[in-house]
C-alpha cells in the first residue's frame, strides 16, 4: 500500500470524472496540436511552392548609376552601362553558410544582338540550372546546343522564325534549336543560348552579367543568404526578391499567431475544466480526507495524491490529445488542402510538447484544489460527516 | 509521571455572545495500558474531548501530555506524524474508503510509512488475523456486513501497533451481538497492552472500561470504576432526557391547542 494504490484505485473508481477531465484537456491538448501541425504544414507547403517560383535572389554587379526605365519604358536613350561579375567569383556562392539551402545557380550574360535588321537582347543561360530557375519554361523543340537558341515567344513573332530556321547574330549563325512558350514575362522578347555561346558573341569570356538563385528558405531567413552572399561577393548587388516571400510569410506569422491565441483560450477553457472538476473531486471526498488526515496522513500527502492523479489524467490527455490532433491535421489536410503537399511527419517534440502542455495545465489547474484539500481540517472534516 | 495527561482543556467555539464552550477546564491523567470510557449525554462534549485526544482539534487552552510531549506544542505536520505514531482510530461510522479493499483500507496508515511492500501486507494480515477477517480480505467494503466493517476500522486502527486507541462509539451502528463481540476485541487488544479511550453512550459497552469518566455540558463531571453506580447514573440521565423540561411543560399548559 502506497499513494500510488490510492491514486489509481481513486481514478478506477471515478472514471467518468477522470474521463470529463481528459476529455477536456484532449479538446484542449488536439486544438492546439491541430493548429501547430496545420501551421507547419502550410509552411511546409509554402516552402515547396516557393521553390517553384524559381528563382528568389539576385545577383547583380555594383553600380552607381541610377536606373532609367520606368513602366518597361527606357529613357534618356540609355541602354545599359552594363558591369560584369567575373565567372570564377561567382564560384564563391557555393561555399557560403547556408550553401546547402541553394536550390540552383544560374549566371546569366546579356547583351544586345543585331538579328536580322533588328536589335534583340540575347541572354546566355545555363539550360541545367534554369530548369529550377524558370520552371514555367516550356520550350517547343530541343534545347539548344553549342550553336543552338531558343527564342523567346514574341522574338519568334517578330523575328518570324520557327524551329529549325537559321539565323544569323552578330554575324555568327546559329539555329533555332526550340521557341519558348508565351510566359508573360520579359522572357519573351529574348533569345537564350548556352552561357559560353553569348558569352563567345559578346566578347565576354569568363563574365556574367548578373545570377539567379534559387534559395530553399524553409531552415533560414532568406535575408541571412542575402548577407552571406553579400559578403562573399563585395563587387555585387544581391538582392532577394521578397514581395512574395515577405507576404506569404506574414500572411502565415498573423495566422500563427490567431491559432495561438485560439489555442490559449482552449487551453485556458481546458484548465477551468480540471479546475472545476478537481474541486468537486476534493469536496466530494472529504471525508476520505478527513480519514487521511485523522490517521497521520501529511498535508503534503493529500497534494501528492491530488497532483499524482492529476498527472496521470493530464498525462494520458496529453497523448490522447497529441494523436487526435495529429489525425485531425491530416484529415484537415486531405479536405482541404488543394496540393495536398503539406506533409505532417510524427513529431517526437511535438508529442512531448503536448504532454508537457497538458501536465503543465493540469497541474496548475489541480493546485488550488491540492491545497484546499490538504487544508482540510480532520475534525471539521469527520465531525461534518 | 502518568503516560496521558489532560491539564485544564478547554475549547470555545465562536467569540463574544455567540461563543459556545464544549470543553471546560477539564484536566485527568491517564495510564499506560488503561481502558477508559468516556460517558456523556448527546453534546455533552465527548467528541470534542476526544478530537483533543486525538491531536485533531487544538485546545483554546490548557495542554494534552501524551508520553512525555506535549501535542499542542508541536506545529499541524508533527502532530500528524504522532497521529500516525502513536494512535489508532476508531470511528462510529466505519469510514473506510469504499475503493480500497479490506486488506488495502487495513494498511492505510501504513501508505505513507516507509516499509517494504511484504511487511506491509503481513502487518496488514496480521491486524486482520487478530479481528478474525482474514478471509475476507480482497473484499470491498459494500460486500461486508456492518460488523465485518467496524472489524477491519479496528484493524486499521491496530496495525501499526499504536499504543493508544481512540474509540468513537464503536459500536453505535451495531447489533447487541456484533456490540459484544466488538467489545471482547477491544478487551484483548486492552489486554495486550494497548491503552484505550473510548467514548459511549452504552452501560453494557462502558462495563468493559477500567474507568469512567462522565462528560456534562463540556465539564468532567466525574469518575466511575463502578459499573453499577454508573448505570444508574445513566438510568437518571435517560429519564431526565425522557421528560420535558419544566420550561417545555409550562408552554405546553399555556397552548390552547
Amino acid at each position: 500500500m502506497n499513494l500510488k494504490i490510492i491514486v489509481f484505485r481513486n481514478l478506477l473508481r471515478r472514471k467518468a470524472k477522470a474521463a470529463f477531465v481528459i476529455a477536456g484537456l484532449v479538446l484542449g491538448v488536439s486544438t492546439v496540436i491541430g493548429i501547430i501541425s496545420y501551421v507547419e504544414a502550410m509552411t511546409n507547403d509554402i516552402n515547396h511552392k516557393l521553390e517553384k517560383y524559381g528563382a528568389n535572389i539576385l545577383i547583380v554587379p555594383r553600380t552607381e548609376n541610377l536606373n532609367l526605365t520606368y513602366g518597361g519604358i527606357s529613357l534618356g536613350g540609355v541602354s545599359f552601362e552594363m558591369e560584369e561579375i567575373r565567372e570564377k567569383d561567382l564560384e564563391r556562392v557555393t561555399t557560403i553558410k547556408n550553401s546547402n539551402n541553394i536550390a540552383a545557380l544560374g549566371p546569366l550574360v546579356l547583351g544586345v544582338a543585331n538579328v536580322e535588321s533588328h536589335k534583340v537582347l540575347m541572354a546566355g543561360v545555363d539550360f541545367k540550372s534554369a530548369g529550377i530557375l524558370k520552371p514555367w519554361w516550356h520550350v517547343q523543340g530541343a534545347l539548344p546546343g553549342e550553336d543552338g537558341v531558343v527564342l523567346g515567344a514574341e522574338a519568334a513573332r517578330v523575328l518570324n522564325m520557327a524551329v529549325g530556321n537559321g539565323l544569323k547574330v552578330n554575324d555568327k549563325d546559329l539555329v533555332v534549336s526550340g521557341i519558348l512558350q508565351a510566359t508573360g514575362s520579359q522572357d519573351d522578347q529574348l533569345i537564350f543560348a548556352r552561357l559560353p555561346t553569348v558569352q563567345a558573341i559578346f566578347g565576354k569570356s569568363g563574365r556574367v552579367s548578373m545570377a539567379e538563385v534559387a534559395a530553399l528558405c524553409k531552415d533560414c531567413p532568406i535575408e541571412a543568404m542575402v548577407k552571406q552572399i553579400s559578403d562573399a561577393l563585395p563587387g555585387a548587388k544581391v538582392m532577394a526578391i521578397q514581395q512574395v516571400v515577405k507576404s506569404r510569410m506574414e500572411t502565415l506569422a498573423q495566422f500563427k499567431q490567431f491559432s495561438y491565441g485560439i489555442s490559449g483560450v482552449i487551453l485556458f477553457i481546458g484548465s477551468m475544466v480540471v479546475l472545476v472538476t478537481m474541486m468537486g473531486s476534493v469536496r466530494e471526498r472529504t471525508d476520505e480526507i478527513g480519514i487521511f488526515r485523522a490517521i497521520g496522513f501529511r498535508k503534503s500527502h493529500i497534494m501528492k495524491i491530488v497532483f499524482m492523479e492529476a498527472a496521470i489524467v493530464s498525462g494520458l490527455a496529453g497523448i490522447t490529445g497529441y494523436f487526435l490532433g495529429f489525425g485531425a491535421t491530416k484529415a484537415a489536410l486531405t479536405l482541404f488542402s488543394e496540393s495536398h503537399s503539406g506533409n505532417v511527419p510524427f513529431s517526437f517534440e511535438l508529442a512531448g510538447s503536448a504532454v508537457t502542455i497538458a501536465l503543465a495545465v493540469g497541474l496548475i489547474s489541480s493546485a488550488y484544489p491540492a491545497f484546499m484539500a490538504a487544508r482540510l481540517d480532520p475534525n471539521e472534516a469527520l465531525r461534518a460527516l | 509521571m502518568s503516560y496521558i495527561i489532560a491539564e485544564g482543556l478547554t475549547k470555545q467555539y465562536g467569540s463574544g455572545d455567540a461563543a459556545v464552550i464544549a470543553a471546560a477546564d477539564i484536566s485527568f491523567q491517564i495510564e499506560e495500558g488503561e481502558f477508559i470510557g468516556i460517558m456523556g449525554e448527546s453534546g455533552s462534549g465527548k467528541s470534542t474531548l476526544l478530537g483533543m485526544m486525538g491531536a485533531m482539534n487544538a485546545p483554546t487552552s490548557g495542554r494534552f501530555i501524551v508520553d512525555d510531549i506535549d501535542i499542542y506544542s508541536l506545529g499541524q505536520e508533527q502532530r500528524a506524524d504522532f497521529r500516525r505514531e502513536f494512535l489508532g482510530f476508531i470511528f462510529q461510522s466505519f469510514h473506510l474508503v469504499p475503493y480500497l479493499t479490506v486488506i488495502e483500507n487495513t494498511m492505510l496508515p501504513l501508505a505513507v510509512v516507509k516499509a517494504g511492500r511484504k511487511q506491509k501486507r503481513e502487518m496488514a494480515q496480521e491486524a486482520l488475523s487478530q479481528v478474525g477477517l482474514l478471509e475476507k480480505a480482497q473484499r470491498l467494503p459494500n460486500q461486508i456486513s456492518g460488523g465485518e466493517k467496524e472489524r477491519v476500522a479496528i484493524a486499521r486502527s491496530i496495525v501499526n501497533e499504536p499504543p493508544v486507541l481512540l474509540a468513537d462509539e464503536p459500536t453505535g451502528n451495531l447489533d447487541t451481538k456484533t456490540s459484544r463481540e466488538i467489545m471482547e476485541l477491544l478487551k484483548r487488544l486492552n489486554q495486550k497492552g494497548m491503552t484505550i479511550v473510548m467514548v459511549t453512550h452504552s452501560p453494557d459497552c462502558a462495563g468493559y472500561a477500567q474507568r469512567i469518566m462522565r462528560v456534562s455540558d463540556g465539564k468532567l463531571v466525574g469518575e466511575n470504576s463502578n459499573v453499577r453506580s454508573l448505570d444508574r447514573w445513566h438510568r437518571k440521565e435517560r429519564k431526565k432526557e425522557s421528560l420535558p423540561s419544566q420550561n417545555q411543560a409550562t408552554a405546553a399548559i399555556q397552548s390552547p391547542g
